[in-house]
């Protein structure tokens, strides 16, 4: 059932949970191949089924349009549960392990296993993707979850509370709603695992959280993620993909959304009017009437965007847009050229439409500009010379890189997502999910036969020698050690 | 105060240095594993005389234990090391056509290693080849508990090893809480998890990912052999893997054996008589054992055997040398399961034996306490091992063996639960401290109108062939012929 009980799920409350979970786990039951699909396909239909209640939601919330929200909430969804399904039977298969003199003879093999009772704290933008997506490899890796959505997409939360109680296996994964209070009531038991969706800030708390009970965790966070415009690029392409990535994506909340822009002084306002035409294509000239735009989220984060625009220095440098509309939450895609890096725009994460351009020299000292912030969750770069992707590549430290385009990597199930540094530890999707959740458990089999007397005491020189041929010689060192000799 | 701003120049050089690119650099990695194996080889009587005044080693055990370890981690890094840093190639789905994606590790850039001091020069020395591997800058803070060991390698690394990249910080605690104040890429700890707790909260206020390599009451469970050869290579490993590394101060060693009841008298006769033939028999002058690290641990052992029922439970051994520090290896029988022996990690030469009914209960036995970081089990019964396997959790498990796994490159070495995570060994070693970073490259040919706003209902359909891969449903869309 889902916890609904809003300030009355305490630490007691959270603890008596736990118990209750921790029993379910220990029936063994989620660890079985047919637990795990059957809750899967449910997921897949829940997906499938309630389609309209969920865009409904997620519109609420967010003013999501349909297609941006059933791609890349809906259709994301489905297809992680999909590849769950085809690939389980494959991903819970022992690997085996070669074996090597020092262990002969022996047979080793790497078993998965659930690690246990796991929590996984979501987030607003993306409430119904970043919420089923890391439940979904919970699940496939056998463990019993627990789903606190993001109190700050309130419909969808519920709803996912509402219809995962109906769907799944509820004496396995549920649902508990809240927000701080409860979020820390949860902090507070000892999980075998914890999966966090969110800003940096919290990250350090659900960490040193998890630090008292020795549980890993993994954080998946946010930063500022460059987009890098090298001249002479096919100049429409390029705008029309930052701009998908920017603002056809939650309205820039989005932590993979291309934060600001580096190119060249030179080729900077060509960029310019290429977004700002590409603009107009995507959302009309009046995008603050377009419906294919998600609004602001709520009024602190509205307000949030607006200082940052209203910063001095700041709102001398907007190139478009700029407008604004508390009441309806709506913020312009706004462009702003060399806005100065000691303001807030330029040294926080965005999280909104605004997308600050920074020029540089000349192209490579773009690489010095990203160096100087905290590495990124992603980085892009748009560019035909094979020289500078290498370098890039090379260089730039992110939890990922796309040459070329924005976030689309994340549809990727076969690349690890996953942040380093500041924007994150861990990663997931496809079986990097079912990895995420699970404990590779090494098993050596060893014979009877075949005892290397040279390890056990007493001890003797000749062990000694035998000891290092064993080890290190290999076959024609174990021979010379036999015969009394060393390998020099 | 000096020594905090010394320690926070040291840490600020090498954070430049390692900006500068060098260890990115196959061959300056491979230049340092091998300037490691010349270290070993080279310093081997030493490394034995700083093992032998630590603990007391003998050199075949020190060999086994730590130079043999490293040494063979170090060759098996040299032959795979470019393998490891090559990009590895993606599938990506036909739809995404002429994507490209792969996934490229990279260093994490400024790791701590905190060693140990029961295995002082492997437990430093078997993480810096992974870190050195994959290409970052090192620092190793060795255990002031074992400080001839910890001085060897403050004197060595910087005379075999490029000191531009690779440091080793001495001191005790106070040293190591100043070392956690400062923003690290990586920390690698091995130790008890008290400390690891200290660790990971340190860690967790820049946000630094973690590996704790702890501890925990490794069980042994003795099934019932019906073969004599086997159960006498059973105990001899027995009785080699609990008593032989450190006297049974290792995280990975037995700490406690369970057995069925009728097989118990059996099993410690035999136990005794092995004892003696590695140790001998004179308990004023024990041979082929390390000592007890030091006084503190020689106490908190000693008073584990204090309490008078867990005292009477001793059924061989229990006399203590306090002026040599070695205690005799010691087998108690069924002492009281609340007692501290059995509720804490031993990490000495007491072994308690439990007694069950039946084999089978030791599932339910283990499974009541804290995840171990290994499980033992002596058995040719199939079903059982099936089922300790998926019944159980611990960082791995063996089979008629005891400890060998940590010589295994290809298997994962790590814990879980209470025991620790993440793991190191071989490739994992690399893994551990790189980063995988997921690349892909797109064209700009081949523009997709649909991806893009403003939205309508053509386009909705579009994405939903294209998410539900329905290739001919695109291609039909593509020619026109699907609406």
């Amino acid at each position: 059932m889902a916890e609904k009980l809003k300030g009355t799920f305490d630490v007691h409350k959270a603890a008596s949970l736990m118990n209750e979970l921790r029993s379910s786990f220990n029936t063994g039951r989620t660890r079985s191949y047919e637990w795990r699909v059957a809750q899967l396909q449910s997921i897949a239909k829940l997906v499938d089924e309630r389609e309209k209640e969920i865009l409904h939601a997620l519109y609420t919330d967010l003013s999501k349009p349909e297609c941006e929200a059933f791609v890349s909430e809906i259709s994301m969804t489905k297809a992680s549960c999909k590849l769950a399904l085809k690939e389980l039977k494959r991903w819970m298969k022992p690997e085996k392990a070669k074996t090597s003199m020092a262990t002969f003879p022996s047979s080793a093999e790497i078993v998965s296993e659930p690690f246990g009772v796991v929590l996984i704290i979501s987030t607003w933008n993306y409430p119904l993707l970043l919420s089923l997506d890391p439940v979904i490899g919970a699940i496939a890796a056998g463990n019993v979850v627990v789903l606190k959505p993001s109190e700050i997409s309130p419909a969808t939360s519920s709803l996912l509370a509402k219809l995962l109680e109906e769907y799944v296996d509820n004496s396995a994964i549920r649902v508990v709603e809240g927000a701080v209070a409860e979020t820390s009531a949860l902090l507070e038991q000892k999980w075998d695992k914890i999966f966090y969706i969110g800003s940096t800030r919290v990250g350090r708390i659900v960490m040193a959280a998890a630090a008292k009970q020795l549980t890993p965790v993994i954080l998946e966070l946010g930063g500022k993620c460059p987009a890098v415009v090298d001249p002479n690029v096919n100049l429409q392409v390029a705008a029309r993909r930052i701009i998908a990535g920017k603002w056809a994506c939650n309205n820039g909340q989005a932590c993979i959304a291309p934060d600001y822009v580096i190119t060249t002084k030179a080729f900077a306002q060509k960029l310019i009017d290429a977004m700002k035409n590409e603009l107009e294509v995507f959302f009309g000239n009046d995008p603050m009437e377009s419906k294919d735009l998600s609004r602001i989220v709520n009024s602190n984060h509205f307000a949030r965007l607006k200082k940052m625009l209203d910063e001095e220095e700041v709102s001398s440098k907007i190139v478009h847009g700029g407008q604004w509309d508390e009441k309806r939450l709506k913020i312009a895609p706004t462009i702003l050229l060399d806005v100065p890096e000691e303001t807030i725009l330029m040294k926080e994460e965005i999280f909104g439409p605004l997308l600050p351009i920074h020029t540089v020299d000349k192209l490579k000292e773009s690489f010095d500009v990203i160096k100087s912030k905290s590495k990124p969750l992603a980085a892009y770069l748009f560019t035909n010379r094979k020289e500078v992707k290498k370098a890039f590549v090379e260089n730039i430290s992110a939890g990922g890189i796309l040459i070329n385009d924005t976030v689309l990597h994340l549809t990727v199930p076969t690349l690890p997502f996953g942040g380093v540094g500041d924007s994150g530890m861990g990663s997931y999707h496809g079986k990097f999910s079912f990895d995420a959740f699970s404990h590779k458990k090494a098993v050596l089999y060893r014979s009877f036969a075949g005892d290397a007397t040279a390890r056990y005491p007493p001890y003797t020189p000749k062990k000694l020698r035998l000891l290092k041929a064993l080890i290190n010689g290999g076959i024609f060192g174990i021979i010379l050690a036999l015969l009394g000799r060393t390998k020099n | 105060m000096e020594v905090k701003m010394e320690l926070h120049k040291t840490l600020e050089e090498l954070r430049r240095n390692f900006k500068s690119g060098t260890t990115r650099n196959a061959s300056w990695r491979k230049a340092q594993l091998s300037a490691l194996l010349h270290l070993l080889r080279h310093c081997e009587e030493k490394i034995f005389a700083a093992l032998n005044e630590d603990l007391g080693k003998d050199p075949v055990e020190s060999y086994r234990d730590e130079i043999g370890v490293v040494e063979k981690s170090t060759k098996h890094s040299l032959s795979h090391i470019d393998q490891w840093m090559a990009p590895k190639k993606c599938r990506l789905p036909l739809v995404m056509f002429p994507t490209t994606g792969e996934v490229l590790p990279e260093p994490l850039g400024l790791v701590l290693v905190f060693s140990c001091w029961n295995f002082p020069i492997s437990l430093a020395l078997d993480p810096l080849v992974g870190a050195i591997s994959a290409g970052n800058a090192v620092v190793i803070k060795p255990s002031e508990l074992a400080p001839a060991c910890a001085t060897l390698l403050a004197n060595l690394i910087p005379v075999y090893l490029d000191g531009s990249f690779i440091k080793v910080i001495v001191g005790g605690a106070d040293v190591s809480a100043t070392l956690l104040q400062h923003k690290w890429d990586k920390i690698f700890f091995t130790g008890s998890p008290r400390v690891g707790r200290i660790v990971m909260s340190a860690a967790a206020k820049h946000l630094t990912p973690v590996t704790l390599e702890l501890g925990g009451k490794c069980p042994a469970i003795m099934d019932s052999l019906s073969s004599p050869s086997d159960l006498r290579v059973a105990v001899k490993r027995v009785v080699g893997g609990k008593w032989g590394p450190c006297s049974g101060q290792a995280c990975l060693g037995i700490d406690y054996m369970l057995v069925e009841g009728k097989f118990a008298s059996t099993l410690i006769e035999l136990l005794k008589k092995e004892i003696v033939k590695c140790f001998g028999n004179d308990t004023r002058d024990l041979k082929n054992m390390s000592r007890i690290v030091n006084k503190h641990h020689f106490r908190r052992l000693s008073n584990l055997l204090e309490d008078p029922s867990v005292f009477s439970s001793i059924v061989h051994g229990g006399s203590l040398n306090e002026e040599k520090m070695l205690i005799e290896p010691t087998i108690l029988l069924d002492p009281p399961l609340d007692a501290e022996i059995m509720t804490e990690e031993i990490f000495g030469p007491l072994l308690p034996i439990i007694t069950l009914n039946d084999i089978q209960e030791t599932i339910e036995f283990i499974n009541s306490r804290p995840k171990p970081l290994a499980i033992y089990a002596f058995t040719k019964d199939d079903n059982f091992k099936r089922r300790i396997l998926s019944e159980t959790s611990s960082g791995s498990v063996t089979f008629n063996d005891v400890m060998i796994q940590f010589v295994c490159d290809q298997l994962p070495f790590g814990g879980v639960g209470e025991s620790g995570f993440g793991r190191y060994h071989g490739s994992y070693s690399f893994d551990t401290f790189s980063h995988e970073k997921g690349v892909m490259h797109r064209r700009f040919i081949f523009e997709v109108e649909s991806r893009y706003p403003p939205w309508n209902n053509l386009k909705l359909r579009f994405l939903r062939m294209a998410y539900n891969f329905d290739y001919l449903g695109l291609l039909l869309y593509i020619l026109g012929l699907k609406g």
